[in-house]
């Protein structure tokens, strides 16, 4: 896979180079050389300590060429309205096989816009060589390989003190007949005063093992705010690892949503930098999973300057033999007085073959600061359970409401009600919830 | 227990239809044991002797079982459930009493009437029911809510566990004014206090004294009022002299 990969990406160098230019040029060839000599994670290193690849990387992919064009399979909007959002007045951003669709998309130049990579190469290479991998400062092996052979994926910038008129939602749809290893990056700009708010979601439509390499960049510019809610809720062959660097200046407010509710194998890279002062960061998760499925949370936030906020709440229900692991890191620097930062991860393990690694991790090098953390692993409170019993309630369904009221505060950054709802139904659904 | 600490030990006590039964006793002599042991609770393992309803053993059902055959258990620390609206809570655990009856579910508009009318009978405002049950409520709200889902449940046997403790007077007025409104001649209530002012308001047919897990004496609400003055110790040493 390793020299495949190598391949692919020498193949394809020079057509790279002559679409995106120098600059980005070198960062991709610096990206494939380090890629090159780390080559896939393994157990053995901290970060992946408690997820192995080694079973995503035993499949034999056909990867997507960085200049693949359409496949063949006529998907039709109606197969796929049920993953839209459909009452919903949005944008759409819409990815088949890695291959952008414009007959299921529906973008804009008027205002903001709302658009693809692949198209912006050639109209704003400038804008471009600024924000390709300006923010995924991740020594990861997977970023690297995104950031040399990516070239496609959504692209929304929101101009200045512009609040975007409708939400966005980008979607990556699979449907090949064989696993597909595909590279996609999106980036997201919203530049100072602007205001939007992001739905992604990635989708197998077959039960092939296919596997999925996002990076997301995000630059919150000064007052700017950015909702962003990531749906994982894919088959249970698909892998999905994803990165998704966010960058804050001051006063900006920034809300990542990750709501992990099925896949193979699911590893979510969150990192957030507040690099101005009063900037407002929350990062939400909620993982409800069974099966032998596996999900991966590993969150970064760095406090750089004074007066910044952090809040972030993770809970998981694992259920089956599935697996969990939680590592959230929150980095205040010497200069980053009167930080804020709170970190929260609750776990429930449903029985005793499934399992969580969880890891809180504090660093604080500024004296006047406010920071907690705390984490829990428990089962179902026996106090609860009788008290439902009690009032006539049958066991089941006495344990799918305490388990929908532990995810509860889950939604508490959702703010939409037609994704409030389809949250609220998927996990009723994941729970087994038979009340309204 | 499953400590293998004994609590009870030697309860006999028959309520019939339409009386009304205090057990009253000082802390750490089983009242609370008793009712779960009742209701059901597992944690508890039955030694020996039974629990009997209508003549018809309780001991090998399941707490939802004992709910839909009619035994209430009004808790003295009701459990908060976030996200879990008291009307949804309600309106599942009436549907389950009416499955097990082999019946269907309540008609929405029947079941928001009945809901209206028992807010009204404890006077509780009707935006109650789309709160999260017992989320931040208040200790009186907390016992209310409880009294709330007994009206609507219409038990055959209605256990209430220290119902008094954390209520102001206006609220136990309140309480036990919804209790004595839904007492009738088929069904029962058995009242667990520390105190004897609840019972001003639920005037109990029986007292009972529960020490050391048995019960050592019983009377007439007279009793209550002898406790009331007298406090546990005489009964104590009556008791340790036998």
């Amino acid at each position: 896979m390793h020299n495949k990969l190598l391949n692919l990406y020498a193949e394809h160098e020079a057509d790279l180079a002559r679409e995106s230019g120098d600059a980005v040029a070198s960062k991709r060839r610096t990206a494939i050389d380090r890629f090159e000599s780390l080559g896939f994670p393994t157990k053995h290193w901290e970060s992946w300590k408690y997820t192995s690849l080694k079973s995503t990387l035993a499949t034999e992919y056909t990867t997507v060429p960085p200049f693949a064009s359409a496949s063949q399979h006529a998907l039709e909007f109606k197969d796929l309205e049920s993953y839209f959002l459909d009452e919903l007045d949005a944008y759409r951003v819409v990815f088949v096989n890695g291959v952008y669709s414009s007959w299921l998309s529906s973008t804009t130049h008027q205002g903001l816009d709302v658009c693809t990579l692949g198209s912006s190469w050639r109209k704003s290479p400038d804008w471009l060589a600024e924000n390709f991998a300006a923010l995924d400062e991740l020594d990861e092996p997977l970023v690297l390989l995104n950031r040399a052979l990516a070239r496609e994926g959504a692209l929304v910038h929101v101009p200045k003190n512009t609040a975007a008129d409708k939400p966005i939602q980008i979607f990556y749809f699979t449907t090949a007949d064989e696993p597909l290893f595909a590279q996609v990056r999106n980036i997201v700009v919203v530049e100072s005063g602007a205001r939007v708010e992001i739905i992604e979601r990635h989708q197998a439509l077959n039960g092939k093992a296919h596997w999925t390499n996002a990076v997301t960049e995000i630059r919150v510019a000064p007052n700017a705010h950015l909702r962003y809610t990531k749906l994982q809720n894919d088959v249970s062959t698909a892998t999905l690892t994803d990165a998704t660097f966010v960058h804050q200046a001051a006063d900006s407010t920034a809300v990542v949503n990750t709501f992990s509710c099925g896949g193979k194998l699911t590893r979510n890279d969150l990192r957030f930098h507040l690099a101005g002062s009063n900037a407002e960061a929350h990062l939400h998760g909620l993982t409800l999973i069974h099966g032998d499925e596996h999900v991966d949370h590993r969150t970064f936030v760095d406090h750089a300057v004074p007066h910044c906020t952090s809040h972030e709440v993770y809970k998981g229900v694992y259920d089956g033999r599935s697996h969990g692991v939680f590592n959230g890191q929150i980095m205040v620097r010497p200069q980053a007085q009167k930080t804020l930062a709170f970190q929260q991860n609750d776990n429930l393990l449903l029985n005793d073959r499934a399992q969580i690694d969880t890891k809180p991790q504090l660093e604080i090098f500024a004296d006047d600061v406010k920071c907690s953390h705390g984490c829990t692993v428990g089962q179902l409170d026996a106090d609860a359970l009788f008290y439902l019993r009690a009032r006539g309630i049958p066991e089941t369904e006495a344990r799918a409401l305490l388990m929908l009221a532990f995810t509860n505060d889950a939604l508490a950054q959702v703010e939409l009600p037609a994704l409030e709802r389809k949250l609220h139904a998927l996990i009723h659904k994941k729970l087994r919830v038979s009340v309204a | 227990m499953a400590d293998g600490t004994s609590i009870l030990k030697g309860i006999n006590l028959e309520v019939k239809p339409g009386e009304v039964h205090a057990i009253m006793g000082p802390n750490g002599s089983g009242k609370s044991t008793l009712s779960s042991v009742v209701a059901g609770r597992e944690e508890y393992e039955v030694t020996g002797g039974d629990v009997l309803l209508d003549g018809e053993s309780l001991l090998d059902c399941s707490p939802e079982e004992r709910a839909h055959k009619g035994i209430f258990l009004s808790f003295q620390y009701p459990v908060e459930i976030p996200g879990v609206s008291v009307s949804n809570f309600i309106k599942t655990a009436l549907n389950s009493h009416r499955a097990a009856r082999g019946e269907g579910p309540l008609e929405a508009a029947l079941l928001l009437k009945k809901m209206r009318e028992k807010l009204e009978l404890l006077e509780m405002d009707k935006s109650f029911l789309s709160r999260s049950l017992n989320e931040g409520f208040s200790g009186g709200e907390k016992k209310r809510n409880e009294i709330f889902q007994m009206a609507m449940l219409e038990p055959r046997l209605a256990i209430l566990d220290e119902t008094d403790s954390g209520l102001d007077i206006d609220a136990l007025r309140i309480v036990a004014q919804g209790v004595n409104a839904l007492k009738s001649p088929k069904n029962a209530v058995v009242v667990i206090t520390h105190y004897q002012r609840l019972l001003e308001y639920i005037v109990p047919d029986f007292v009972h004294v529960l020490l050391n897990g048995k019960i050592v004496k019983s009377g007439t609400k007279d009793l209550a009022l002898e406790l009331e003055e007298r406090g546990y110790d005489w009964i104590k040493k009556e008791n340790a002299g036998k």
